[in-house]
């Protein structure tokens, strides 16, 4: 029998991705957390970059921008300005939000525009063969670092918060069902809502650094992240390699880009500017 | 009722976008086309059309097509360093074909160049600054009301024909105040994406048909489908097939190139008369008019074709306008961008001789004169 989500997928499965890879347990999230939240294919928009990750909007049974890389927030931003009734999605990867995107990511946190931005984070640019980007920790291997990147990485959620974000969530493939729980949260908060999330990729990623087996890169997953909670009790020190999971960032005040636009047009309709 | 005033080229544009139902605008502040800007934040809201200031150009282009596949008329306007950036979007909108206008208000160039004195410098960057052949529709006015109708007519262009239009202003057109006559009741054709008529499940946003331009569905509406940069067939999906890929690349230029017919406007002044004749574009087109009159007063057989669409161009009518004539002059402010199309579409026996003018000052009439007198000496 087919799970209740399936009708929010296209019928051209299977997906293009490598075995082991992170990406469709992301798919599958999204998908139990729209179902769960009885979202309407007919009313949302689905919006991704360039690179693997972003290949989920072409199995999304949506209406789906495919675009170019880095820009899947300036097109989201258009579009859920021109259509604030419609649910927006967005999905991207490190390289693609993080890198190229990385302008456009600051000013979608601080528009703070209704949608969701899910960040699938697998530390590597894995389309194009494993060049390092800017979540690939320090001293970590890349085609590109054949040495150990001596790049510092960002923390994307940290940046998230630091730009303004007004919902900021981290989670990671292996707990997949907490996944599904912060999607549903990002979708439910009325703003721009983060949700970075930690994944595998052992082809372009693992086999240089160590992990090539995608069940030694979940169990390295499930051993390198910890619940928010856990963590407010834990030293840096046993922080210092672990991903701390859950909503870490969560503003109900902050004002909302299109409610604060509809406001501005019904003041200069009634004649007070 | 018409009121007359004076009106600035770049507000008369952002009059004519509006009255062709514009209602959404994204962009970056860059003189010398920031007033089209600062017109559409102030005239917007009052009527419900969506604006909003982006972080970037590469930011605005790609909110203006996202805006315009839900349904939106979207536009934004910006300077040479600004259309630079949007270039890639550009030919992404391009290959998904959705309706939206950029408009160029051209500076001194190239790179940040002098950016408050005029220029015709991105005439060949509106044709090809983005990669990969596809063909596109760009406009240049020469006055203040012409800005006006001709906006209108870029949005019209954009939505019949599933593609981005170029509005090509030069600084000194854009900043140029004239005589504004314009009823803002005035009942103007208002042409809007073909929408399709079939089942959802049935629907090709991309299919091969006969006049090249597919059905567009709005977001929204029950027609889910897919827009991808990628090469795609006509369900809008990836595809690699040779024979897929061959013949979307052709319709997507055919569609434009195949209504040169359609799209091409412009003007004539005795082209059908003269012995040498003037082809100029733009604000230069009005020195190079005033010119033209100067020296048929003195009895010398001058005319001049003034294109309005600059492409696609029309290579049939230059051809046929060009031939028999002891030369063919081209005034423009760069080192003969048109020039090298008309000396490209004409017959090498007809002399075809460009008037560069590329240190930021207009091309008086004078200089026009000089040259025609010179080359009928």
């Amino acid at each position: 029998m087919k799970p209740a989500y399936q009708k929010y997928f296209r019928d051209n499965l299977p997906h293009i991705w490598c075995a082991g890879c992170g990406n469709g347990i992301v798919m599958s999230a999204w998908a139990r957390a729209v179902d769960e939240l009885g979202l309407d294919k007919n009313n949302m928009i689905g919006v991704s970059g360039i690179g693997c990750s972003s290949r989920i909007t072409g199995y999304l049974d949506l209406h789906t921008l495919h675009t170019a890389h880095g820009r899947a927030l300036p097109f989201a931003t258009g579009a859920k300005m021109a259509r604030p009734d419609m649910d927006v999605f967005v999905f991207s990867g490190d390289g693609d939000c993080s890198a190229i995107g990385g302008n456009h990511f600051i000013h979608a946190c601080r528009r703070n525009i209704n949608m969701t931005l899910i960040v699938i984070n697998n530390n590597i640019y894995g389309m194009t063969g494993g060049q390092f980007s800017p979540l690939t920790p320090f001293g970590k291997k890349a085609t590109t670092a054949p040495y150990g990147s001596i790049d510092r990485s960002f923390n994307l959620c940290d940046l998230a918060i630091g730009a303004g974000a007004s919902f900021v969530a981290r989670g990671d493939i292996f707990h997949a069902k907490q996944l599904t729980d912060l999607i549903k949260a990002g979708y439910q908060h009325k703003g721009f809502s983060v949700i970075e999330v930690i994944a595998a990729c052992p082809i372009s990623y693992g086999r240089r650094n160590g992990i090539p087996n995608p069940a030694d890169m979940m169990q390295y997953i499930k051993e390198h992240t910890v619940m928010k909670a856990a963590a407010e009790k834990m030293s840096a020190e046993e922080l210092a390699d672990k991903h701390i999971i859950g909503v870490l960032q969560e503003i109900n005040e902050a004002p909302e880009y299109c409610e604060s636009y509809a406001a501005l047009c019904e003041r200069v309709q009634g004649g007070t500017k | 009722m018409a009121k007359v005033r004076l009106v600035q080229g770049n507000e008369a544009c952002a009059l004519g976008a509006l009255k062709a139902g514009a209602s959404f605008y994204a962009g970056y502040p860059i003189t010398p086309s920031t007033e089209i800007a600062e017109h559409m934040a102030e005239m917007m809201p009052a009527c419900g059309a969506r604006f909003v200031q982006m972080e970037d150009e590469i930011a605005s282009i790609g909110a203006v097509i996202g805006a315009a596949a839900t349904g939106a008329k979207a536009f934004t306007a910006t300077s040479g360093p600004g259309f630079s950036l949007m270039q890639e979007l550009v030919g992404y909108a391009a290959l998904t074909e959705v309706p939206c206008v950029i408009v160029d208000v051209q500076r001194m160039g190239p790179s940040t160049g002098l950016p408050t004195l005029s220029s015709q410098g991105d005439i060949q960057q509106a044709r090809w600054g983005s990669h990969g052949d596809h063909s596109v529709i760009a406009i240049a006015p020469s006055s203040v009301m012409e800005t006006y109708y001709q906006t209108i007519k870029a949005f019209n262009l954009a939505e019949k024909y599933r593609t981005p239009v170029v509005f090509l202003l030069d600084e000194e057109i854009g900043h140029l105040r004239e005589r504004f006559e314009v009823d803002p009741d005035e009942a103007v054709e208002i042409i809007d994406r073909k929408q399709p008529t079939c089942a959802p499940e049935e629907y090709l946003p991309y299919e091969n048909v006969e006049d090249g331009v597919p059905a567009m569905a709005k977001f929204g509406q029950g027609y889910r489908y897919h827009i991808t940069g990628l090469t795609h067939n006509e369900k809008g999906f990836y595809s690699s097939a040779l024979p897929v890929v061959d013949t979307f690349n052709r319709r997507l230029l055919g569609k434009i190139e195949d209504h040169v017919d359609e799209i091409f406007e412009s003007e004539e002044f005795f082209t059908d008369d003269c012995d040498v004749l003037l082809i100029a574009y733009g604000s230069v087109a009005r020195s190079a008019q005033e010119a033209m009159e100067e020296l048929r007063e003195q009895g010398l057989k001058v005319g001049l074709f003034r294109p309005i669409t600059i492409w696609p161009i029309h290579e049939e009518k230059i051809k046929a306008l060009c031939a028999g004539k002891k030369a063919v002059i081209v005034p423009e402010m760069n080192m003969a961008q048109y020039a090298r199309e008309v000396r490209r579409i004409v017959p090498s026996e007809t002399p075809v001789i460009p008037l560069s003018r590329v240190d930021s000052e207009l091309i008086i009439p004078e200089e026009v004169a000089e040259l025609v007198k010179e080359v009928l000496k």
